[in-house]
């Protein structure tokens, strides 16, 4: 089945989606970014929304919201990700639910800080809400869980930041300080300039904290505020290296078990499963029937996320 | 279907299969004659055992005018008791024997300000309150004493009292305003 898309956002994930739509049997009818927006009932194309965005810093000339009123089945939420109120994504998810429209999220606000609400207008609406490309980029977590039944699913851990996993790695690899690798990261487009969310743990904890929320089963309600997190500043070279000497290493792992959500840098066996290197991400998934599933993949990027998009947007059919 | 026993409990050996060796500690006595001490190693390596060390504690008698020797082995859980029967049948004074000396090890790493915040007394309160042994201690302070170090730490606890243990530390790190970064005990490795 064919379905029309409105995509918010015009990131690298939003981007994306518009550019693989086709691909994936699907046709992106409403395009916007914060400040405009690209509307064609019979399909936009990707190359001329994109050559404007780049030319005049604008995707159309419609306003955002006239998003909204177009004739459309999915709305894909991948504006940036917010915290507390988890505003504007919210804001944009409840409308497209009250109008009875499916909703695929790439945003963790809305997941992680306002689970109850968004199942609660999930449950009022024809609409359905997906949100697979919030945990792990390209790698199936969520729909493994789904397919497990979460209630056989006792607990997940693993590395969900690539830009912290590729900062450790390479400091114990190379054996250079933090300022340096972090730097160097910059450089190379795996770290942001403002990489608190990556390098403190927020944006692994967010994800775990969504993996508490599905693992829980509607149960108990997660929040960021219920985890305990802690970030990979603190972790010295010397840290590395020690570890190193004892046939170890330091990851940062989350973990999303029935004690609830925690995420620090942790000793695990060098060359062990968890102990991924560079930007790649692990979930390992603690299974109450069939012991240790674990799936790794690339947990960030454009076209990673949004194959997770276009892949929730199918299961809708 | 196949007939093979499929449930985790049953599971067949396979190379890398079967139980874990676990460290283990026994305390010998030994006639102060040449030979006495690999008469009583022997046992050890016969039955399974795979030595780590051995503190032999010349000059310092017992009572009896026996040598006290302190080895520390590996071997899987369920040969110790045989290598302790080895022991006792090849005529060696077996003291002490047991896991619970040894119990788990656990290692962890402390970030921070180790020297100022006065690394001995640090270990000394570990020792204390989270009722384990400091094995073995590795400091890392290339800046000296002005910057951030790190120590790596290796504890024994009795079975099953790791992550007491555990909470013991991060409350005495958090006091003294270290960091720990805890090994995650969870995972396959």
């Amino acid at each position: 089945m064919s379905f029309r898309l409105a995509v918010l956002g015009a990131g690298a994930v939003g981007g994306s989606v518009l550019d693989l739509a086709d691909t994936y049997g699907h046709e992106v009818v409403a395009f916007a970014d914060s400040a405009s927006a690209a509307i064609d009932p019979d399909g936009l194309d990707s190359q001329s929304v994109r050559a404007r965005k780049e030319r005049e810093g604008v995707v159309g000339d419609g306003d955002p919201t006239a998003v909204f009123d177009t004739d459309y089945d999915v709305l894909v939420e991948a504006t940036p990700t917010t915290l507390g109120d988890a505003e504007p994504g919210f804001s944009h998810v409840e409308r497209a639910l009250l109008d009875d429209r499916h909703v695929v999220l790439a945003n963790k606000g809305p997941v992680a800080e306002r689970y109850g609400d968004l199942r609660a207008l999930e449950a009022e609406s024809e609409g359905r809400v997906q949100f697979e490309a919030t945990v792990g980029g390209a790698i199936p977590v969520l729909s493994t869980i789904s397919d497990l039944g979460a209630g056989h699913v006792t607990a997940a851990r693993g590395v969900l930041n690539g830009t912290a996993n590729f900062i450790l790695s390479r400091m114990a690899a190379e054996g250079l300080d933090y300022e340096h690798v972090l730097a160097e990261a910059q450089d190379l487009g795996v770290a942001e300039a403002d990489p608190t969310f990556d390098v403190d743990g927020i944006d692994a904890a967010l994800k775990f904290v969504i993996l508490a929320n599905v693992l829980s089963d509607e149960a108990t309600e997660y929040r960021l505020d219920d985890a305990g997190v802690e970030g990979i500043r603190n972790v010295p070279g010397t840290a590395l290296d020690l570890a190193a000497e004892d046939g170890r290493t330091v990851r940062l792992i989350g973990e999303a078990t029935a004690d609830g959500v925690r995420v620090a840098p942790r000793l695990v066996p060098k060359g062990s499963t968890l102990a991924v290197t560079g930007t790649q991400n692990i979930v390992q998934l603690e299974t109450q029937h069939a012991g240790q599933l674990n799936i790794s993949g690339r947990g960030a990027g454009g076209p990673e996320t949004a194959t997770a998009v276009l892949s929730d947007v199918s299961r809708l059919e | 279907m196949s007939a093979q026993n499929l449930d985790g409990e049953g599971d067949a050996e396979t190379d890398g299969g079967g139980e874990m060796p676990k460290p283990h500690t026994v305390r010998l006595e030994l006639v102060d004659e040449p030979g006495q001490l690999l008469a009583a190693l022997q046992p050890i390596a016969e039955n399974g055992g795979n030595l780590l060390s051995i503190f032999h504690e010349r000059g310092n008698l017992t009572p009896r005018g026996h040598i006290p020797v302190e080895v520390d082995l590996e071997c899987p859980p369920d040969r110790f008791e045989g290598i302790v029967d080895a022991l006792r049948d090849a005529g060696v004074n077996v003291i002490r024997a047991g896991a619970e000396h040894f119990g788990e090890e656990v290692t962890l790493i402390l970030v921070g300000d180790l020297v100022d915040s006065d690394l001995s007394d640090t270990l000394y309160r570990i020792e204390e309150s989270a009722d384990a042994t400091v094995t073995d201690v590795s400091l890392s302070a290339p800046s000296g004493t002005k910057e951030t170090s790190s120590a790596r730490l290796r504890l024994a606890a009795r079975s099953g009292q790791t992550t007491a243990a555990l909470a013991a530390v991060r409350d005495i790190a958090a006091e003294k305003e270290l960091h720990v970064v805890e090994p995650l005990t969870e995972e396959s490795a």
